[in-house]
């Protein structure tokens, strides 16, 4: 069941083009990573979701509602944080974190106090003299100590220690096992690797990926290393391999994922000594994705 | 969808109220306290008709109806004279609170990012400026019914039941226009700054316009909310229309306000902003560079407010040489002094306004150092090469420079107007050494924020209650017949009221001495403290 749902998305602002018909989907009790260079749209994106920039066009649904129009009814079932968390400096952290839990109507405070324990913060300080993490750390208690159906993450862990950023992964787990839904958008690959289970890639405003880890993997390339009897051919020939350097026996090379099964056939004739592959790393996915388009995968050509 | 935009409105409203709980007391008792104050005050000095008759004389002329407006001189009790005196001017400070009331809970808030986190949870989208406008639109009626039943309970015999009531009304009326003013000028403009730019260049300008109407033509003064404030005739005909006016056309801007709002994206306004450089010129390449790039809109904004009062105050000058023309009584008494034209010896009252407006934007422009510091962007630039003696003199010249080009825009074009309007012109001479006499005592309001900048960062915005005491003292000081000292608290009480009196060049030296005193101290104390 999709839980939240974009069809053409677009939001312009004057002439500037910011989202170009973006389609996200996300299925109930899903954690979807939401990826993509700085100033891809991201954040806009999210904006858009929670109804306080205006779609300049396509249907943004939450909850099978509209985003803006029917936003308070949406925001009941919502918990947000954002990268950058700006609190009144005269307010102390636990003042806020209760002022947000009565905004939203219903609260636990059982859950708010354990929160406040696990992130360790110290709620009777004035807002104007927390540092960024802490402040993070309030937005992502008020979040997780509601009953939110989604969650909408914007970078919410880019000031967080890795103590802390273990402690969230934590409560994106305990969420998702209670069924509910996840939107994460993140520049840490490894969070996203360990929490989501499909990722959508944004760039210049466009969606140019969606999927699992593991299709989006299956995209790119491997990196070989191999070793033979006999001196190679024309390797560079080869349809779907880049990137190949001579070091006295041995061979490197890149090579597109659906290819290998060629490759591999085509080098047994030469006598194999010594093969040694690596997974493509989500960096060098990701790093393929963030760069220009004539980089992508399956475009060809030599690098 | 209509009640949701609506939607928490009575949370935010609490949420303004904790924030506010001392600024919105503190600004109702001290308007309070000042407006009651002034009857008691004028009740030794001017309770007797023959008292009264006194001030008349000084009063009814084309120079002080531009400044405090008309009144019925021929039924000028206590409370006429209290409301004439008072009334527009008060009534421009609870403008003004408004204004930076509104402006700080609306686009203040939505540019420090908080609305975001808000408009995030189930809170409706126009929910934040609803508490807003309520919050400040009770204040403004609180303030209403504690002048209007405090004025009456003075037990002062012309301080009646109805014009106690309608001098509140009016007060608070004001105060409810510009509340509407200022929530439209937030949906306009995208930053804070700029709609408190935008909302007081209106005030400025309805106060601009009801002086130069109120000489020329009092009919049209109707068309600036500030003389409406006038036109309610408070202890005299007691004309409650004007209270009427108020109130619909505030609600008029706030509609629009509220239709703004619900069509914008968070963060954006309507007026467009375009692209900006693509590199720093070599201008902005300084830490003064900078500073002055910061303020380049404010600073236009005062230099066009600062030309637009001196040509309004110019142009009164010729109504006045008509208005003494075949008065000989009065000709007489104003001639005692040698060599000076009647509107040569008017010359200082007006100067004292242009001299004390024009401390403003040069006041603003040092303050803004500590308001970059609140914001934490100085460590941009103290985190480089730029020492703390050069990031404070730096912002310590451009206002010392500033505070010079507003009074000789003021000057001028007080000068150029009034040349044109009165016979046989002006000698700019005389204008503007009456307007330089001010400029030591301007440096010396300029040094007292930095040394606040330097030691007590906190307490920066004091410098404003200073400039405000100054200008009360030496405004209403001879209407209130204070003894010296009351006035030289202030360095203004010690500027000579050039071309009647002498310049005074030694007190001139001791001002700047002192001025170069507490910009030293200044730098000291930034030198030594931590930053924010
Ligand atoms: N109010 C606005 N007016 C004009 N352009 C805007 C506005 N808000 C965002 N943009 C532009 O839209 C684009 C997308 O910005 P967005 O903040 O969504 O990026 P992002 O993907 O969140 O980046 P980051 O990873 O740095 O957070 C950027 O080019 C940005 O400059
Ligand atoms: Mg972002």
């Amino acid at each position: 069941m999709s839980i939240l749902k974009t069809t053409n998305l677009t939001k312009k602002f004057g002439k500037f083009t910011a989202l170009d018909g973006v389609n996200l989907e996300l299925n109930k009790g899903e954690v979807l990573g939401f990826i993509g260079p700085n100033g891809a749209g991201k954040s806009t994106t999210i904006r858009v979701l929670l109804g306080i920039l205006k779609a300049t066009e396509g249907e943004v649904s939450i909850f099978d509602k509209d985003a803006w129009s029917d936003a308070v009814e949406i925001h009941k079932r919502i918990a947000y944080v954002p990268g950058d968390v700006n609190l009144w400096p005269n307010l102390t952290g636990g003042e806020v974190i209760d002022l947000f839990a009565k905004l939203r109507g219903s609260s636990n405070t059982k859950k708010r106090d354990e929160l406040i324990e696990k992130f360790d913060l110290d709620p009777t300080k004035k807002c104007r003299t927390y540092s960024k993490g802490n402040r993070q750390k309030i937005a992502l208690i008020a979040a997780f100590s509601s009953d939110a159906d989604l969650y909408i993450l914007d970078e919410p862990t880019s000031g967080l220690d890795p103590l802390m950023e273990n402690v969230f992964q934590e409560c994106v787990r305990d969420v998702k096992s209670e069924g509910k839904s996840v939107l994460l958008s993140s520049h840490i690959l490894s969070e996203v690797e360990k929490l989501c289970d499909r990722v959508s890639i944004i760039r210049q405003g466009e969606i140019i990926e969606s999927g699992s880890l593991n299709e989006l993997r299956h995209l790119t390339r491997t990196q070989m290393l191999v070793e033979t009897r006999e001196p190679l051919g024309q390797l560079g020939n080869l349809k779907g391999i880049y990137a190949i350097q001579k070091k006295g026996q041995s061979t490197s090379f890149q090579i597109d994922s659906n290819e290998i099964d060629n490759v591999i056939k085509y080098l047994s004739q030469f006598g194999i000594v010594k093969l040694e592959s690596a997974p493509p790393t989500l960096e060098e996915l990701f790093m393929r994705h963030y760069e220009g388009t004539e980089d992508r995968v399956g475009a060809g050509g030599t690098d | 969808m209509a009640s949701q935009s609506f939607a928490k409105t009575g949370l935010l409203s609490r949420l303004i109220l904790r924030q506010d709980r001392i600024r919105i007391p503190l600004w109702l008792i001290g308007l309070s306290f000042f407006t009651l104050i002034i009857p008691i005050a004028f009740i030794d000095l001017y309770g007797t008709e023959e008292q009264r008759a006194g001030i008349i004389e000084t009063m009814q002329n084309p120079a002080m109806t531009a400044m405090v407006g008309p009144a019925d001189f021929a039924n000028y009790t206590l409370g006429v004279m209290t409301a004439h005196n008072m009334i527009l001017m008060t009534a421009a400070v609870v403008g003004l609170m408004s204004i930076l009331l509104v402006s700080r809970h609306t686009r203040g808030e939505e540019e420090d990012g908080r609305i975001e986190m808000v408009r995030s949870l189930p809170a409706g989208r126009l929910s934040n400026l609803n508490a807003t406008l309520l919050i400040v639109a009770l204040t403004n009626i609180l303030l209403a019914l504690i002048v209007g039943f405090g004025l009456y309970l003075l037990d002062i015999e012309s301080l009646d039941l109805e014009g106690s009531l309608l001098y509140g009304a009016v007060l608070g009326g004001t105060g409810l226009v510009f509340v509407g003013v200022t929530a439209l000028m937030a949906q306009l403009s995208e930053s804070a700054r700029g709609t408190t730019g935008l909302s007081i260049a209106i005030l400025l300008l309805a106060y601009l316009l009801r002086a130069i109407t109120d000489v020329s033509n009092e009919k049209l003064s109707w068309l600036s909310p500030l003389g409406w404030v006038t036109k309610a005739e408070v202890y005299a005909s007691n004309n409650w229309w004007p209270v009427v006016f108020m109130v619909v056309f505030s609600i008029i801007l706030l509609f629009f306000a509220y239709y703004l709002n619900a069509i914008r994206d968070l963060g954006a306004g309507f007026i467009p902003s375009k692209p900006g450089k693509r590199h720093a010129s070599r201008f902005l390449q300084s830490p003064a560079g900078l500073a002055l790039r910061l303020q380049r809109t404010g600073t236009i904004s005062w230099a066009i407010g600062m030309l637009l009062l001196g040509s309004s105050y110019g142009s009164v000058l010729g109504d006045l040489e008509s208005f003494f023309a075949g008065n000989e009584l009065i000709e007489q008494m104003l001639m005692q002094q040698e060599g000076l034209t009647i509107v040569e010896q008017f010359l200082p009252q007006l100067m004292i306004v242009v001299a004390l407006l024009a401390t403003i934007p040069p006041i603003m422009a040092i303050n803004k150092l500590y308001g970059e510091e609140k914001k934490g962007r100085i460590d941009h630039l103290l985190g480089r090469t730029v020492s703390r003696t050069r990031l404070i003199l730096s912002y310590v010249i451009i206002a010392v420079v500033n505070g010079f080009v507003m009074l000789s825009l003021a000057t001028f074009s007080l000068w150029a107007s009034g040349t044109a309007v009165v016979e046989g012109g002006l000698s700019f001479g005389k204008i503007y050494g009456g307007a330089l006499a001010y400029y030591p005592a301007m440096v010396v309001m300029i040094g007292i924020s930095a040394l606040l900048i330097g030691f007590i960062p906190k307490l920066t915005s004091l410098v404003w209650l200073y400039v405000f005491y100054s200008f009360i003292v030496l405004y209403l000081g001879g209407l209130f017949q204070f003894s010296d000292w009351v006035g030289q608290i202030s360095p203004f009480g010690f500027v000579p009221r050039y071309p009647v009196e002498e310049i005074d060049f030694l007190s001139m030296l001791v001002l700047s001495v002192i001025a170069l005193g507490l910009i030293a101290a200044g730098v000291i104390g930034y030198n030594r403290r931590d930053i924010e």
